[in-house]
């Protein structure tokens, strides 16, 4: 196995709300103490429903906040606030609208050549030209798509067009945020094979965030669960998917529909909400919502154990 | 629709304003105040100070005692009231042009600042501009004139520095609702610094109500200078400024009723050509009041 090229360490994101002039500000703990790193080439899923503090990952990772603990690091340069600019052109974000991640008045050409303009001041005029026009056929853009603008295209297309500012800079890491969950069924297929190609060729690192099990199930070498700023488990793809050891994956997993009418299973219905990230339970989060939970698991917050197959839990499912 | 679509956005914007026949209307005064500003040398008969001591209150040409080589008549010194009226909409353009200029690159700059801003600075500037914005913008304008002295350029600056703060709050609010946009984190993401966000990522999202604002504090910019002149705090005689010339003849209202009307007609025209073209851009700029 290779050095991982992303290595994260107990990040953590507060946010402060409230407040005012005289009113003391509350906490937001939008993510907890996330630890994780990704090989070279691999790609890493992070999973759960919406408000876990999947998309406050990507936007730290991305170094589009700094995080409020924890550190990360890639290809073993430590990422600070400081080092942001130096660390620009190693990850790279794309968004999961792709109607509101492009600028409406800026032509194409001027959306792809903005990160090389900004990054690259030794590039001439023509040399910029030349390397839109490459990542643009890399993508499977038309080169008559050039000089018009972001209204002219469907999502698919923006979505590719995104996909190519991404990749001007030639990161290392792509952290793709929910790409496809705003696409057409029919198109999210494009847009992950071209994805999948994508880092084949270019021996790119994702951290691919989803709601959508099907989606990762098809993209990801690895997986974490997150609930309400934590991971619950983690582990390889085939272990999570086959073997599910936390309750909530299991009931995440029971709630995707399978093109298997043989394998059909008994769904795992959850009651009540996520648990207000403002007034976090003193236990594990997941609990209230849990049908194994035992009073311990009320007082204590499981910490995430084992080796490889990681689980936050007091009483896992047999592996 | 898509024939709208595809003709480009200047294709798009006409085919909306061409829908509201005052705008279009306005539009065609506007460029006729516009042209006799750009060539009034060439299109006023006489010189705007020039006194014609023998034929003093002369009235319009059409009426009994009238002489067709002064068309509209003469005012108290003897001076054409049309040439007066055809340099006036010279001084009229200018300020309207200089005003909308100055308040709107000083008010873009303040509401970019204050959107982008740390929440203290954003607070300072915006709680200023509703210090402003308390006073009764003519009463202000006047304190302001009283202070820098009675001129036309005076004038204007009062006018503007009045005018401004509409502009910072409209700038404020467009780049607060763009700037959480996933274009603009994106562009942050690709190494952005603020200035290049402020001005070549946001400002062009934001112009459209700027545009909008723009065209119709040019009437009211008129109207104000108008009305300072009147009362003696905007342009000197003899400059042919409207309301210059609406004081001036004041006294002979009763007596002959065409040194008022015309320079009073000649602003209503102008500001109501104005204000009716502004509508029809907000109407074709403004994505909310589109027909889809």
């Amino acid at each position: 196995m290779t050095a991982p090229v992303l290595m994260a360490e107990g990040l953590s994101r507060v946010y402060e709300i409230g407040g005012g002039l005289f009113g003391k500000p509350r906490e937001i703990r939008a993510l907890s103490d996330v630890s994780f790193e990704i090989a070279r080439g691999r790609t890493l899923a992070v999973v759960g429903e919406s408000g876990c503090g999947k998309s406050t990952l990507a936007r730290v990772v991305t170094m589009i906040e700094p995080p409020s603990a924890g550190r990360f690091a890639i290809d073993g340069a430590e990422v600070t606030p400081a080092r942001w600019a130096g660390l620009r052109d190693a990850v790279q974000i794309v968004f999961q609208d792709p109607y509101g991640s492009l600028n409406p008045r800026q032509r194409i050409s001027a959306i792809l050549d903005e990160p090389l303009r900004i990054n690259r001041k030794a590039l001439s005029r023509a040399e910029r030209e030349a390397k839109v026009r490459e990542v643009m056929a890399l993508v499977g853009l038309r080169p008559e798509f050039h000089d018009r603008y972001p209204h002219m295209f469907s999502g698919g297309q923006r979505q590719r067009i995104a996909i190519a500012r991404a990749l001007m800079l030639e990161p290392r890491v792509l952290v793709l945020d929910e790409p496809v969950s705003a696409l057409d069924l029919s198109v999210q297929s494009q847009i992950l094979n071209l994805l999948m190609e994508l880092q084949e060729r270019l021996g790119l690192t994702y951290l691919f965030i989803s709601h959508d099990l099907s989606v990762v199930r098809h993209v990801c070498d690895e997986v974490m669960v997150m609930y309400l700023g934590r991971a619950v488990e983690t582990g390889a793809k085939a272990q999570v998917f086959d073997h599910p050891r936390h309750p909530y994956t299991r009931a995440l997993l029971s709630a995707t529909p399978l093109a298997d009418p043989a394998r059909r299973k008994e769904r795992i219905k959850l009651t009540g909400e996520l648990p207000s990230p403002l007034n976090i339970p003193a236990g594990c989060a997941f609990a209230a919502r849990c049908w194994k939970a035992a009073p311990r698991c009320r007082a204590e917050r499981p910490p995430l154990e084992g080796a490889g197959h990681r689980v936050a839990c007091f009483f896992p499912e047999a592996g | 629709m898509s024939v709208a679509l595809r003709q480009g956005p200047l294709g798009e914007f006409w085919y909306y304003f061409r829908e509201n026949r005052g705008a279009v209307i306005g539009l065609w005064v506007f460029a006729a105040f516009a042209f006799v500003a750009l060539f009034a040398p060439l299109l006023a008969p006489y010189d705007p100070t020039q006194q014609f001591r023998q034929s003093v209150l002369l009235p319009p040409a059409w009426i009994a005692g009238g002489d067709w080589a002064f068309p509209l008549g003469t005012d108290p010194l003897g001076r054409d009231m049309l040439s007066r009226l055809i340099h006036g909409a010279r001084y009229s353009f200018f300020v309207g042009i200089v005003v909308v200029v100055v308040a709107a690159s000083g008010g873009i700059l303040l509401g970019l600042i204050a959107g982008f801003a740390p929440k203290w600075l954003d607070s300072l500037i915006m709680r200023l501009m509703d210090v402003i914005l308390a006073f009764p913008s003519l009463l202000l304008a006047l304190v302001l004139v009283a202070i820098l002295g009675p001129s036309l350029t005076n004038a204007m600056i009062a006018i503007a520095l009045v005018l401004q703060p509409h502009y910072v709050r409209l700038t404020r609010a467009s780049v607060l609702s763009e700037r959480t946009r996933d274009y603009v984190v994106s562009a942050r993401v690709a190494g952005a610094r603020l200035p290049r966000l402020m001005f070549v990522t946001v400002l062009p999202n934001c112009l459209a109500p700027i545009i909008v604002q723009a065209a119709l504090s040019f009437s009211t910019a008129i109207l104000d200078a108008a009305a300072l002149g009147f009362l003696g705090m905007g342009a000197q005689p003899p400059t042919p400024e409207w309301g210059t010339m609406l004081a001036e003849a004041r006294e002979f209202i009763l007596r002959a009723w065409w040194v008022v009307t015309f320079p009073g007609v000649a602003i209503l025209v102008t500001v109501l050509a104005i204000n009716l073209m502004g509508d029809g851009l907000r109407d074709a700029l403004d994505p909310k009041l589109k027909r889809s």
